[in-house]
C-alpha cells in the first residue's frame, strides 16, 4: 500500500492548489456571475513576484506578503478596468475578456520579469517526512494547510461577518442587495481582491515544489475551472472537494494508468459527472420561470 | 432584378478574394490570405453554433484536429487520397460531434463551456500522446493531394501559395454560401428561435435538443474541413491544431467580428490572423497587445466589430 | 367527446402543494377560463398541461391519447399550442420571422435542402411567410412585419404571441393572460379574436384577470384557489357562487369588484 499512499499524498498536494484556484473562481462567480479565466495568472503572479522580491534581497515572508498584496491590487484593477465595464455582456464575451486579460497579464509578466523558470527555497526545508510508508515534503504540508486555512477562513467570513453575509446576499440577488443598502460595487472589489490574494497565496505555497514561470497560469486556470464545475459552480464546499478530488484522480491516473494521460482523467471524470448531474456535485438546480 | 443581401454579401466576399492579390507585394501575402480563409471557414461554422443557436464551444479545435489528422493518417494507413481523407475526416467529425453533442448540449452556459473544453483537451491529448501513430508533439508530414498538378494538366499553372490561396478562398465562399442559405431557412430560423427563447421554441414544436445537435454537427464539419485545409497546405501538422488555444482563437475570431453575421466573423478571422503577423515586429509585446485587443473589443463593442460599426454608421446617417 | 381532458393533475414544489387534484375538460370550439386569485396555481397548471413542468400526479388526455409526460414540442405536434404570461418573444428576430417560426411544424424540407437553399426549402419558407403575413394582419400587426420584435409595445407583443401560436394551426390553444397590459381597445380586439378562433373550432383554455372579458366570452369557468379547484360551471353560476366570492374577497377584494362589475 505505500505506493497508493504516495500517490494519495502527491494528489492531495496538487489538489489543494486546484482547490485554492477553484475557491478563487467561486468567490468571483458568486459576486459577479463571471468565470474569471485569468484566475491562474494570479497563482503565477504570486510565485513570480515573490521570486523577484526575494532575489532583490527581501526576506521571504515579506516578499510573499508583497506578492499577495500586489496581486490583490491587480485583481481589483482587473475588475475595475475590464469586468465592470462589461457588466451584462453575454457569457461568450466574458470568457473572451477574461482570457484576453490572462494573455495580457502573461504578456506583461514576460516583459517586466522574464521567461525563465524560477523557484525559491521551501519554508521548512526539503527533508521528506515519512507518512504510512510513503513520504511527503514539508512544503506539501504548507500547501494543504494553506488550502484548509483559506477554506475555514472563508467559511467564517461568509457565515460570521456582516460583510461576508453581504457578499452572499449579493450573490443571491444583486438588485435586492442594492435595495437593502449593500454597496455591491464594493462587494465586487472585495471579491476580486480576495480571489486574487488566494490565487497568489497558492502560488507562494506551491512554487518551491512545482517551480514557476510566466506561462503556468492557463493550465492552472483550466484545472481550477474544471474543479469548480465538478463541485458545482458557486459552492465553496464544492470547490474544495472538487479540487482535492481532481488532484487525487490525476495522481492515481499518473501512478496506475499513464502519466501522459493524467490530464485526460480529470476531464473524463468531469464529462461523466456533468452527464449524470448537469449542475455538478453540489450545484443548485435551476428552473426557468415562464 | 434586385439582388438579395445574401447575393451581395457573397459577391463582395468573392470579389475581395479575387482582387486582393493585385495589392500583394510578395507571395508571402498569399500565404496569409489562405490562412485567413482557413480560419474564416472554421469561424463560419461557429457562427452557426454561437451566433445562430447561441451555444458555446471551447473545444472546436478538437474537430479541426480530427480533420487535420485524417489528412495526415488516412493516406498512410489506408492508402486513401488526401482529398478523400479530408472528406472522411469531415464525416468522422460529424459522427463524433453527434455522439458527443447529445449529452453535452443538455448543459448550459459555463457548464457547456467546460464540457466542450474537456472534449477538445481529450482530442489534443490523444494526438500528442499516441506518438506511434500521430508522431506525437513533433507532428507529422502530410501528403500533397496533387490538385495543383491536376490544374497544371489543364493549363492552369499556379505557384503553391497561389493555388492554396485560390482553393481555400473558393471553399470559404462555398462555406459562407451554405451558412447564409441556412440563416433564412426553416432550420436557421429554428436555431435563432431557440437562441431567443428555448421555452417558446419548444412551444411552437421545435425539437430544441435536436436542433442544437444539428448546429453542433454542422459547425464540427466546418472546423474539420478547416483543419484538413490547414494540414494539406502546410504539408505538416502538429497536435497544436487541436489545442485549447486554437479553440479559444476560433471563438475569439467569431465573437470579435460579430458572431451573428458570417461576414463579421470572417472579418474577425482576418484581423486575428493578420494581427500576430504585424505584432511579430513588436516581438515581446505580441501577447500583451493581443490580450489588450481581445479585452477592448469585447468591452466597447459587445456585439462584435462589424455589427457595432454598422450600428454606429446607421445612427450617424440618420 | 372532450378534446382535452385533465384528470387529477397536481404538482409539489419542495413540499408545497402548488396544484392539487385539478380535473376538467374542454370540447372542440369551447372557451374555458381558469380564474383564481394571484398565486392560485393557474400558470403552474398551464405549465403542466403544456409540458413545461412534469406533473407529479394526474393525467392529461389529448383527443383520447395520454400525453401527460410528453415534452412541449411533441405536444405542439399533436396540436397543442400556447402563449406565455411572461412574454417569450424571439427578440432578435423580426416580427414577421417570429410569426414564421410558428409554422415550423408545417415546414417541409431538411437540413441539406436548407443548406443548399434547394427549391423545396425556399418554397416552404415562402409559404410560411405568406401565411405569417396573413396572421399578422389578423392580429393587427401587418404593418410592423419588418420591425425587430424587441421594438414592439407590450400589448403588441401579446398579439404577436397569439399570431405565432395560431401559426401552428392548433386544435387546443392555451392563452396565459392575453389581455394583460393592453388598453381597452386592444382588449376588445383580443376578445373578438378569441371568439373568432373558437368559432373556427379551436378549443381555447384561458387564464385572464379581466373578469368582464372572462364572463363575456367563456363557455365554462374553472376556479382555482390555493392550487385546488373550488368551483366550476357557467359564467353566471360562477359569479353567484359563494365559495368563489369568498376566495376573491378573502384574497383580493379589488379583483372581486371586477368580478361583480
Amino acid at each position: 500500500m505505500p505506493e497508493l499512499m504516495q500517490f494519495f499524498l502527491s494528489g492531495i498536494t496538487v489538489g489543494a492548489v486546484y482547490a485554492l484556484v477553484a475557491l478563487g473562481f467561486t468567490i468571483i462567480y458568486n459576486a459577479s456571475d463571471v468565470v474569471n479565466f485569468a484566475q491562474g495568472e494570479f497563482v503565477m503572479l504570486g510565485g513570480m513576484i515573490t521570486v523577484f522580491a526575494f532575489e532583490a534581497g527581501l526576506p521571504l515572508p515579506l516578499a510573499a506578503l508583497i506578492a499577495i498584496l500586489g496581486t490583490a491590487v491587480i485583481g481589483v484593477a482587473l475588475n475595475r478596468l475590464a469586468i465592470e465595464p462589461a457588466r451584462g455582456a453575454p457569457v461568450v464575451s466574458l470568457i473572451i475578456i477574461t482570457i484576453g486579460a490572462s494573455i495580457f497579464i502573461r504578456g506583461v509578466t514576460q516583459i517586466v520579469f522574464d521567461k525563465q523558470i524560477h523557484r525559491f527555497p521551501a519554508f521548512s526545508g526539503d527533508a521528506p517526512i515519512a507518512v504510512g510508508g510513503a513520504t511527503i515534503l514539508p512544503q506539501s504540508l504548507w500547501v494543504i494547510a494553506g488550502a484548509l486555512a483559506v477554506f475555514i477562513g472563508l467559511w467564517l467570513f461568509f457565515t460570521r461577518t456582516l460583510v461576508g453575509r453581504a457578499v452572499l446576499a449579493t450573490a443571491n440577488n444583486r438588485i435586492a442587495a442594492q435595495l437593502v443598502g449593500i454597496n455591491t460595487k464594493f462587494i465586487m472589489t472585495l471579491s476580486f481582491a480576495m480571489s486574487a490574494a488566494i490565487g497568489a497565496l497558492a502560488g507562494v505555497l506551491v512554487t518551491p515544489i512545482t517551480l514557476t514561470s510566466y506561462d503556468i497560469g492557463i493550465s492552472l486556470a483550466l484545472k481550477g475551472f474544471a474543479a469548480a464545475m465538478l463541485g458545482g459552480m458557486g459552492n465553496p464546499k464544492g470547490a474544495l472537494v472538487g479540487g482535492l478530488l481532481l488532484g487525487i484522480l490525476e495522481a492515481m491516473t499518473a501512478g496506475y494508468i499513464s502519466s501522459q494521460y493524467k490530464d485526460a482523467a480529470a476531464f473524463v471524470v468531469i464529462l461523466a459527472v456533468l452527464f449524470a448531474m448537469p449542475q455538478g456535485l453540489f450545484g443548485r438546480k435551476q428552473t426557468d420561470r415562464v | 432584378m434586385r439582388l438579395s443581401s445574401k447575393t451581395i454579401t457573397l459577391l463582395g466576399l468573392a470579389v475581395v478574394i479575387a482582387i486582393a492579390p493585385v495589392f500583394f507585394p510578395s507571395s508571402f501575402y498569399y500565404r496569409v490570405g489562405s490562412l485567413i480563409f482557413v480560419n474564416g471557414l472554421a469561424v463560419t461554422g461557429l457562427v452557426i453554433l454561437i451566433g445562430y443557436a447561441g451555444q458555446i464551444s471551447l473545444g472546436h479545435a478538437g474537430f479541426a484536429g480530427i480533420g487535420a489528422y485524417a489528412c495526415a493518417l488516412a493516406p498512410v494507413h489506408f492508402g486513401l487520397h488526401p482529398a478523400l481523407a479530408a472528406v472522411l475526416g469531415a464525416v468522422l467529425s460529424g459522427i463524433i460531434a453527434w455522439l458527443v453533442g447529445r449529452p453535452i448540449l443538455r448543459l448550459k452556459g459555463y457548464y457547456l463551456a467546460v464540457a466542450s473544453l474537456g472534449f477538445g483537451v481529450l482530442v489534443s491529448m490523444v494526438l500528442a500522446n499516441e506518438a506511434a501513430i500521430t508522431g506525437g508533439p513533433d507532428g507529422m508530414a502530410v501528403e500533397d493531394p496533387g490538385l495543383r498538378g491536376a490544374l497544371k494538366a489543364i493549363g492552369i499553372d499556379l505557384s503553391n501559395t497561389e493555388f492554396w490561396y485560390a482553393f481555400s478562398g473558393l471553399i470559404l465562399v462555398i462555406g459562407a454560401w451554405l451558412a447564409l442559405n441556412l440563416y433564412h431557412s426553416p432550420t436557421g430560423r429554428a436555431l435563432r428561435a431557440l437562441h431567443g427563447s428555448e421555452v417558446a421554441a419548444r412551444a411552437v414544436g421545435i425539437d430544441v435538443a435536436g436542433y442544437k445537435l444539428k448546429a453542433f454537427v454542422i459547425s464540427a464539419v466546418y472546423a474539420s474541413v478547416s483543419g484538413s485545409l490547414l494540414a494539406l497546405q502546410n504539408k505538416f501538422i502538429t497536435p497544436d491544431v487541436a489545442g485549447f488555444m486554437h479553440s479559444i482563437e476560433m471563438v475569439t475570431m467569431t465573437v470579435l467580428g460579430g458572431a451573428g453575421s458570417v461576414i463579421g466573423a470572417i472579418l474577425g478571422a482576418a484581423i486575428l490572423t493578420i494581427l500576430p503577423q504585424i505584432l511579430t515586429v513588436f516581438q515581446e509585446y505580441e501577447q500583451l497587445l493581443l490580450g489588450l485587443v481581445m479585452m477592448l473589443v469585447m468591452i466597447f463593442m459587445r456585439d462584435g466589430l462589424l455589427p457595432s460599426i454598422a450600428r454606429r454608421l446607421r445612427r450617424g446617417g440618420e | 367527446m372532450s378534446l382535452l381532458q385533465i384528470e387529477g393533475l397536481g404538482i409539489d414544489f419542495g413540499g408545497l402543494r402548488a396544484v392539487n387534484d385539478v380535473s376538467f375538460s374542454l370540447k372542440a370550439g369551447e372557451i374555458v377560463s381558469v380564474i383564481g386569485p394571484n398565486g392560485a396555481g393557474k400558470t403552474t397548471l398551464f405549465n403542466m398541461i403544456s409540458g413545461v413542468y412534469l406533473p407529479g400526479r394526474g393525467k392529461v388526455m389529448l383527443d383520447g391519447e395520454d400525453v401527460t409526460r410528453l415534452s412541449p414540442h411533441l405536444l405542439a405536434r399533436r396540436g397543442l399550442s400556447r402563449t406565455f404570461q411572461n412574454l417569450q418573444i424571439f427578440h432578435a428576430m423580426t416580427v414577421l420571422e417570429n410569426a414564421v417560426v410558428g409554422h415550423h411544424l408545417h415546414e417541409r424540407g431538411n437540413i441539406l435542402a436548407d443548406l443548399l437553399s434547394l427549391p423545396a426549402s425556399r418554397r416552404s419558407s415562402r409559404e410560411s411567410e405568406e401565411s405569417a403575413r396573413r396572421l399578422l394582419d389578423r392580429v393587427g400587426l401587418g404593418r410592423a412585419a419588418e420591425q425587430e420584435a424587441g421594438s414592439l409595445s407590450y400589448g403588441a407583443l401579446k398579439r404577436l404571441e397569439i399570431a405565432r401560436a395560431l401559426a401552428l394551426k392548433p386544435r387546443v390553444l392555451l392563452l396565459d393572460e392575453p389581455a394583460a397590459g393592453c388598453n381597452a381597445v386592444e382588449t376588445e380586439e383580443i376578445d373578438h379574436l378569441i371568439a373568432q378562433m373558437a368559432a373556427e373550432g379551436i378549443s381555447i383554455l384561458l387564464v385572464e384577470h379581466d373578469m368582464k372579458m372572462v364572463m363575456r366570452i367563456s363557455n365554462h369557468i374553472v376556479v382555482l384557489d390555493h392550487g385546488e379547484k373550488i368551483a366550476e360551471g357557467e359564467p353566471a353560476a360562477i359569479a353567484r357562487n359563494p365559495r368563489v366570492i369568498e376566495a376573491y374577497l378573502g384574497a383580493q377584494a379589488t379583483e372581486a369588484n371586477h368580478a361583480d362589475g
